[in-house]
């Protein structure tokens, strides 16, 4: 096994998927003669040539629907995105086309596409370039949600995404390409839609997606050497969410604390603590209690943005509300 | 990076407008074009002091003031002075993330803009926007916009407030090359002309949208853009102040006059990378240099020699007077204190007691 960082597994999963299946491209701004942005794609260019890894214009609604099109005729195309704050520009293509084609065709159509790239925030990059957009395309219907936490997930579920027939929507926190980890020398791939227990405990489930999950990990060893035993939760999918590992913890914890990047309001945090009080309302010992960034957008300021992050004091406070500790 | 693909990129980018292809400069004095002596030394002073501001934020971020992202104009600062100028100040100006420059132009004070970068309660966005978003509307400057294109309806809409209250006053919107691939561009250009509204779209084409080169991210002239709107356009030499004035200042009245749009192409350059954390490896030496070589300030400079409006001891003096203005905005900056955490939940919504959600 070797270690490797985030950018480079992500680079990996594409090549070794190009190499697989000739139908499969890349496509985004910067993707091919600088190499990436954030150096997710180097080398991609002098490997595949210009015919399968394709620098575009700042075009995002453009080029989104153009690989929507590029996938309804047969090409499995990956689409790049600088970050997803700028694939609100072509968030038409996203919602109304790639999402809903199947559907209105009655299923004669498909769209193998994946939509990749950073979410989320990073250090002082102010409002229009901070947003995590999980909970957004969670909510619609046709689109698959993928958040992973860290480099051995991400691999195995960009594979995976790049050979399902669905549009994927693949969110890399755009904080977390340097992280290095071991990840196997061989070729392995993960199911979507399948949660990941990835510490067991007793007093209190946390479930923590992307980044922040390991701002909880961080609670959870923190909360152990006080005496609270964290059963830690990673959904890895958004969408489909693994409610079944998340039902099953609660019932056995009987405690909830949910830790999120998106706003609050009817984000994945409301819809998991939702789902436990309809499954689980009679296990339960205290409310879910979420913790996500507040309803504001973020300050470029580095007071205020530091102020704005959930940090491990966050959810230690939230796991001391459920626990009556507080 | 193997040999053969960089010179492949050098090839490419290479066929980019070079200094000397450039639309030719004016030929007019400061006396053909009505600039007083004074006002010489003014614009002159103007982009002396962005380019010094630029310089020291530079290295205020790498000594780690403050993080994010930094885009300096160093370069363009022609435009961004000759359109001041050119302009009334009421007119609204609006321009993309590139906005140190053009906001200093239009005299939002360095101590402020400084403050901004530093995220400090001073800053003309209170420290919640950033260099990427300085705003200053009681200066009719309405932003820095990092959204790449995303300003550009705005500039319409700008427009169509002065038109409906029938104030005289014209918008102008900045962007960069990279911006006219948007969707955003054909939208506005089709409600600008059709409702006949006084804007002028500017576009600075420094010849890169971040690494890849105008040629390589665009399809045919960028000014013929406006033609299949009917739009009038233009091209002008943007590494010179009086061809800014002298193209912008008629633009300007016929916009006032006619209560229609203009797309003006300034071809400029941008001496730095498109970031902090962008080398240009994909620009050779030569082309930066030969840009150099006819820089906007050092030819201002030598204009000013030349017709003996000043000598070298009097641009010294402004030169110093401007580091201490630039100085100064540091300690200002340093001693500004950063925004209450409550600032948080202000400035979101109309009434700072909105019931929040938590
Ligand atoms: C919609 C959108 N897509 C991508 C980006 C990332 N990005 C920021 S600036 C930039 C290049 C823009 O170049 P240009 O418009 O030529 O302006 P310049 O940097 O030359 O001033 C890119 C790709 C963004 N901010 N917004």
């Amino acid at each position: 096994m070797a270690q490797k960082q985030f950018r480079e597994v992500i680079r990996d999963a594409i090549a070794e998927e190009m190499e697989r299946d000739e139908n499969v491209f890349i496509m985004g701004e910067e993707v091919a003669e600088y190499n990436g942005a954030y150096k997710a794609t180097q080398g991609l260019l002098d490997r595949f040539g210009e015919k399968r890894v394709i620098d575009t214009p700042i075009s995002e609604l453009g080029f989104s629907g153009l690989g929507v099109g590029a996938a309804m005729n047969g090409l499995r195309p990956i689409v790049e995105f600088m970050t997803f704050n700028f694939a609100v520009v072509g968030m038409d293509q996203l919602i109304n086309n790639a999402a809903k084609i199947r559907h209105m065709s009655g299923g004669q159509v498909k769209i193998p596409i994946v939509f990749r790239g950073p979410n989320g925030s990073a250090g002082q990059l102010a409002a229009t370039h901070s947003v995590a957009y999980e909970s957004l395309y969670g909510h619609f219907p046709g689109l698959i949600t993928i958040h992973p936490s860290d480099p051995y997930d991400a691999k195995g579920l960009l594979k995976a995404a790049i050979r399902d027939d669905n549009p994927v929507i693949f969110l890399e926190s755009e904080q977390m390409y340097g992280m290095k980890q071991e990840v196997p020398d061989e070729e392995y791939l993960l199911p979507i839609g399948k949660a990941e227990v990835k510490r067991e405990g007793s007093d209190v489930t946390i479930v923590a997606d992307g980044k922040l999950y390991h701002v909880a990990k961080q609670a959870a060893e923190e909360l152990s050497k006080d005496g609270v035993e964290v059963e830690l939760i990673n959904p890895r999918t958004i969408k489909p969410f693994d409610m079944e590992t998340v039902i099953k913890s609660v019932k056995k914890t009987n405690r909830c604390v949910v830790v999120n990047e998106s706003h609050p309001f009817a984000g994945v945090a409301a819809e998991v603590g939702f789902q436990i009080q309809r499954e689980a309302f009679d296990y339960l010992d205290a409310p879910v209690q979420r913790v996500t960034i507040p309803d504001v957008p973020a300050p470029f300021s580095k007071k205020l943005f530091d102020a704005w992050l959930p940090s491990p004091k966050n959810v230690i406070d939230a796991v001391n509300t459920v626990t009556y500790r507080n | 990076m193997s040999n053969k693909k960089k010179d492949n990129i050098t090839s490419k980018t290479a066929s980019i407008i070079k200094a000397t292809d450039l639309p030719k400069a004016t030929q007019k004095t400061h006396k053909g074009l009505n600039i007083s002596e004074d006002e010489l030394l003014e614009l002159y002073e103007s982009m002396q002091l962005q380019r010094r501001f630029e310089e020291r934020s530079m290295q205020m971020y790498q000594k780690g003031k403050f993080g994010g992202f930094l885009h300096l104009y160093i370069g363009q600062e022609a435009v961004s002075t000759g359109s001041v100028y050119a302009l009334q100040d009421d007119d609204d100006m609006i321009t993309a993330y590139r906005d140190h420059g053009m906001a200093l132009a239009r005299d939002v004070s360095a101590n402020e803009c400084m403050a901004e970068l530093f995220g400090k309660k001073d800053g003309c966005s209170k420290g919640k926007g950033g260099s990427m978003h300085f705003f200053k509307p009681e200066k009719h400057f309405w932003g820095g916009h990092a959204i790449v294109g995303a300003h550009l309806p705005l500039g319409a809409g700008l427009a169509f407030a002065n038109k409906y209250k029938e104030n005289g006053r014209i918008a102008v919107c900045y962007f960069g090359d990279g911006a006219v691939d948007q969707g955003s561009l054909n939208e506005s250009f089709n409600l600008a002309q059709l409702w006949k509204l006084p804007v002028i779209y500017v576009v600075e084409n420094n010849g890169y949208s971040m690494g890849t080169a105008v040629q390589r991210h665009s399809a045919g002239n960028l000014h013929e853009r406006a033609l299949a709107y009917g739009m009038k356009n233009g091209r002008v030499n943007g590494m010179d102040v009086f061809s800014i004035i002298e193209k912008m200042s008629e633009v300007a009245e016929e916009v006032r006059k006619t209560n229609e749009p203009y797309f003006l192409e300034v071809v400029t350059y941008r001496y730095r990378g498109h970031s902090m954390s962008d080398p240009a490896n994909y620009r050779t030496k030569d082309e930066l240099e030969e840009y150099k070589k006819i820089d906007p300030i050092e030819r201002l400079k030598t204009y000013i020699f030349s017709k003996k409006v000043a000598g070298e001891k009097e641009i010294a003096a402004i030169d110093e007077r401007v580091e201490k203005v630039v100085l100064e905005s540091i300690e200002f900056a340093d001693n500004s204190p950063f925004p209450d955490e409550e600032e948080l939940y202000k400035d979101v919504y109309a009434n700072d007691d909105f019931p929040y959600l938590t």
